[in-house]
C-alpha cells in the first residue's frame, strides 16, 4: 500500500513538473515577446505630462486656444478640450501622411478620446494633461469618440478628423 | 454542519439570486439597445435611462451577485472541509444583516437615478451619499466574513496542529484573506475621498487618485470571483464527474500563488491613465504575466481532473474521454461548459494585459465581450452550477427538472458564443463600451452588420435566465422531498500527505504579497496623494 502510494505520487510529480516547466515558459515568452513589441515598434503609453487645473484649463498655455497647430511640415499638434458632451476642437483637418500628437483635459468629469484603427486611445481626466500620437496616411474621415461613460449624453460626444488628400 | 451554516447559505443566496435576476434582465435591455430596439420609454420611471439600466446591470451582477453568493458559500463548504461549526454564529448573521443594510442603503438612490455613476462610480461624478455608504457598508461586512473563517481555523488549528489544512478550507481562506488585503484600495478610496465628499466635507477630489484606489482593488476583485469557481471545480467537481482531484499540492501552490499576485498589478486597467509613470505601467504589465503562471496551473489540474473522471467512466484516447463526462447532470455540465469558455477569457485577458494591444481594446466593447467570458461566464455559470444542487440541498427538495436545467446551461453556452464574439470584434472596429450604442452620433458602417448578433445572443442569455430561475422557484416551491445530499469533496491521487508544510504558512505569503503591493504602488500613491490639490467639484451629469 505505502509502495503504491510512493509510486503514483512519483508519477503525479513527473506529469506535475512536465506542466510546471512550460508554464513559467510561456509567460516569460510572452513578457519578452512584449517587451520587444513595445519598444521596438516605438509604441509609447500616455505617461506623466504634468497637471492642469480643470477650472484654469483656458489659462493654461497648451489650452488657452484649442485647435490644430502645424510644429513643422507634416507635424500636427491638436489641443483638445473635453467638456461635457462635446470636444473642443470638433473638428480636426490634416493631410495625408501626417503625424498628429493630440495634448488633452477635461474641464469636468472623466472623458476618454478614442480614433478607432489608428492607436489613439487614452482616458482624459480633469487635472491631468493626457498624450497619444499616431500617423494618418489614408484620406478619409475618420471618428473622434468619447469612450468613457461621461452622463446622460455620452453617446452624442464626438468629433471628426479629416484626413485630406496631399496636394502636389 | 449545523442549521445555521445552511439558513445563512439560504439567505446570502437568496439576496445574490435577487440580484441577479435584476441584473440580467437589465442586462438583456442593453442587448436590445444595441440591436437597435428602444424600450426604456416603457420601463419610465423604474429605469430611466440606457446609463441608469447600465448602472443596475453592473451593480447587482458584479458587486452584489458575485459578493452575497460568495460570502455565503466559501463559510458554509469551509465549514464542511474542517468538519465543525462556524467560530461564531452570531458574528455570522451579524455580518448578514449588515451587508443587507448596506446594500439597501445603496440600492435607495440607485433605483431613484441619484446613484447612475455605473459601477465603477468614477469621481468627480457624484452620486448621493449613502450610495456609497452603503457599498462601503458592504465591504466591511466581507471582512467580517474573512474574520470569521479565520477564527474557525484558528480553532481548528489548536486542536489539529500537525494537520494540512483541509483543502476547500483551505482555498476558501486564501480567497477570503486574498480579498481583505486587496480591498484595503477601494476602503481608502471610499473612507479618504469619496465619503467625506460627498457628506460635503471636502470640496473637491482627485479622478486619478480615485481611479487608482478604485483599480488597486478592481483586478483582485477578479480574483475574490473566480477563485471560488476554482474551489468548485477542483474541490466538488472531480467527485461529481466520477473521478479524483489530480493534486492537491499543486491546487494549493496555486492558491498561494494567487494570494501573492492577484493585488500588485491594477495599473493594466490604466495603461491609457495620463499621469502615471510609463515604467510603472510596464512593472504591472510583468506582475500581470507573472499571475498567468498559477492560471496556468489551475489549468492543468482542473483538466487533469476531469480526463481522470472521463478515463474511470471508461473514456479512451487522447480527446475522446471528454464525451464520457455526466454531460446528464446539469451541475457538471454548467461547469464544464464554464471551464470551456473561460479559455477565450483567459487568452483575451492577456491581450488586455498587454501594454501595446490594450491601446487597441482598451473601454471598447472588446473588453465587455472579455468579461462576460470571465465574471459572465466562468464565475456565474459555474455558480449556476452549484446552486443545482446547492438550492435543492437548502430547499429540502429534489431539482424541479434535469432537463430544463440542461436546455438551460447549453443555451447560455450558445447565447455566449454569439454574444461574446460578436462583442470582441465590434471592440477591435473601434466600437466604444459603456454607450448607448442604438442612439450613437457616429455609428459606423462595419459596425452595424454586428450589432444584432448582440441582441440575438442577448435574447438566448435571457431565455435561459429565465429557465433558470423558473426551475429554482419550481424547485422551491413544488419540488419533492427527500433532500439530495451535498456533493462530497474529492479525494486526490496525489493527496495532501504531499503537500510541504510551507504552504500552510500565512505569515511568509501574507508579507510577499504586501511587500509587492508596496514596491508596485507605493511610489505613486504617495506622488498622487502628496501632490494632489482636490480640485475637481463633484457633478450629476445625468
Amino acid at each position: 500500500m505505502a509502495q503504491g502510494l510512493e509510486r503514483r505520487s512519483t508519477t503525479v510529480y513527473l506529469w506535475e513538473l512536465a506542466w510546471i516547466l512550460p508554464s513559467f515558459a510561456i509567460p516569460v515568452g510572452m513578457l519578452v515577446a512584449l517587451a520587444v513589441t513595445a519598444f521596438g515598434a516605438g509604441i509609447h503609453l500616455t505617461g506623466d505630462q504634468g497637471r492642469v487645473e480643470p477650472q484654469k484649463v483656458a489659462e493654461h498655455p497648451l489650452f488657452k486656444e484649442p485647435g490644430v497647430v502645424e510644429t513643422a511640415p507634416g507635424q500636427y499638434e491638436v489641443r483638445l478640450t473635453a467638456q461635457i458632451w462635446a470636444f473642443a476642437p470638433k473638428e480636426v483637418r490634416v493631410p495625408a501622411g501626417s503625424t498628429v500628437r493630440f495634448w488633452a483635459t477635461s474641464k469636468d468629469v472623466i472623458h476618454g478620446l478614442l480614433v478607432p484603427k489608428h492607436n489613439i486611445n487614452v482616458m482624459v481626466l480633469p487635472g491631468q494633461i493626457a498624450f497619444a500620437q499616431a500617423r494618418f496616411d489614408t484620406p478619409g474621415e475618420y471618428p473622434i469618440i468619447c469612450h468613457e461613460y461621461c452622463g446622460i449624453a455620452h453617446h452624442t460626444m464626438a468629433g471628426t478628423i479629416i484626413v485630406e488628400e496631399r496636394k502636389r | 454542519m449545523t442549521p445555521s451554516e445552511e439558513r445563512l447559505a439560504a439567505a446570502y443566496a437568496l439576496v445574490a439570486l435577487v440580484a441577479l435576476f435584476g441584473g440580467m434582465t437589465t442586462g438583456f435591455f442593453q442587448a436590445l439597445e444595441y440591436a437597435g430596439l428602444e424600450i426604456y420609454p416603457k420601463l419610465d420611471p423604474v429605469i430611466r435611462s440606457h446609463y441608469h439600466s447600465l448602472t443596475y446591470h453592473g451593480v447587482l451582477n458584479v458587486l452584489v451577485w458575485t459578493t452575497f453568493f460568495i460570502s455565503g458559500l466559501l463559510p458554509f463548504l469551509a465549514a464542511r472541509s474542517f468538519n465543525r461549526p462556524l467560530a461564531s454564529v452570531r458574528l455570522a448573521w451579524g455580518t448578514f444583516w449588515l451587508m443587507v443594510a448596506g446594500l439597501v442603503l445603496a440600492a435607495i438612490p440607485l433605483v431613484a437615478n441619484a446613484a447612475t455613476v455605473l459601477f465603477t462610480f468614477y469621481p468627480p461624478m457624484k452620486a448621493h451619499w449613502a450610495f456609497y455608504l452603503g457599498l462601503t457598508l458592504v465591504v466591511a461586512g466581507t471582512w467580517l466574513v474573512t474574520l470569521n473563517l479565520v477564527l474557525t481555523y484558528r480553532a481548528w488549528r489548536a486542536q489539529n496542529p500537525e494537520r494540512r489544512t483541509p483543502l476547500a478550507a483551505f482555498m476558501s481562506l486564501v480567497t477570503f484573506v486574498m480579498w481583505t488585503i486587496a480591498s484595503a484600495g477601494i476602503a481608502a478610496e471610499m473612507l479618504f475621498l469619496v465619503l467625506p465628499w460627498s457628506f460635503g466635507l471636502m470640496a473637491g477630489t482627485d479622478p486619478l487618485l480615485a481611479r487608482t484606489l478604485f483599480w488597486f482593488t478592481g483586478h483582485p476583485i477578479v480574483y475574490f470571483w473566480l477563485l471560488p469557481a476554482y474551489i468548485s471545480w477542483e474541490t466538488l467537481v472531480p467527485r461529481q464527474a466520477g473521478g479524483r482531484l489530480f493534486s492537491d499540492p499543486l491546487a494549493r501552490t496555486s492558491f498561494v500563488l494567487f494570494l501573492v499576485l492577484s493585488t500588485p498589478l491594477g495599473f493594466h486597467h490604466q495603461y491609457v491613465d495620463p499621469g502615471i509613470h510609463q515604467g510603472w505601467k510596464l512593472l504591472h504589465a510583468f506582475l500581470t504575466f507573472a499571475v498567468f503562471f498559477p492560471s496556468l496551473l489551475t489549468f492543468f489540474t482542473v483538466v487533469a481532473s476531469l480526463e481522470n473522471a472521463g478515463r474511470a467512466r471508461g473514456g479512451k484516447g487522447w480527446v475522446a474521454w471528454f464525451a464520457k463526462l455526466p454531460w446528464g447532470d446539469p451541475s457538471v455540465a454548467a461547469q464544464v461548459l464554464a471551464m470551456i469558455l473561460f479559455a477565450g477569457g483567459g487568452i483575451g485577458g492577456l491581450v488586455n494585459a498587454s501594454f501595446n494591444m490594450n491601446l487597441i481594446v482598451h473601454n471598447t466593447a472588446y473588453i465587455v465581450g472579455h468579461l462576460h467570458l470571465t465574471v459572465g461566464t466562468a464565475v456565474t455559470l459555474t455558480f449556476m452550477g452549484i446552486t443545482y444542487w446547492l438550492v435543492p440541498y437548502l430547499a429540502g427538495r429534489t431539482l424541479w427538472s434535469r432537463h430544463v436545467a440542461l436546455a438551460q446551461v447549453w443555451l447560455w453556452f450558445a447565447g455566449m458564443l454569439i454574444f461574446s464574439p460578436a462583442l470582441h470584434e465590434l471592440g477591435l472596429r473601434g466600437m466604444p463600451r459603456r454607450t448607448a450604442i442604438g442612439h450613437a452620433a457616429y455609428l459606423q458602417a462595419d459596425w452595424k452588420p454586428l450589432l444584432p448578433l448582440v441582441g440575438i445572443g442577448g435574447a438566448l442569455l435571457f431565455v435561459s435566465a429565465i429557465l433558470y430561475f423558473l426551475n429554482l422557484v419550481l424547485t422551491a416551491t413544488a419540488g419533492r422531498a427527500p433532500a439530495p445530499a451535498v456533493p462530497a469533496f474529492a479525494e486526490a491521487i496525489s493527496g495532501p500527505e504531499y503537500a510541504p508544510a510551507f504552504l500552510d504558512r500565512w505569515r511568509p505569503w501574507i508579507a510577499l504579497a504586501v511587500a509587492l503591493i508596496v514596491v508596485a504602488y507605493a511610489p505613486t500613491l504617495f506622488r498622487l496623494a502628496t501632490t494632489t490639490p482636490l480640485s475637481s467639484p463633484g457633478m450629476r451629469v445625468w
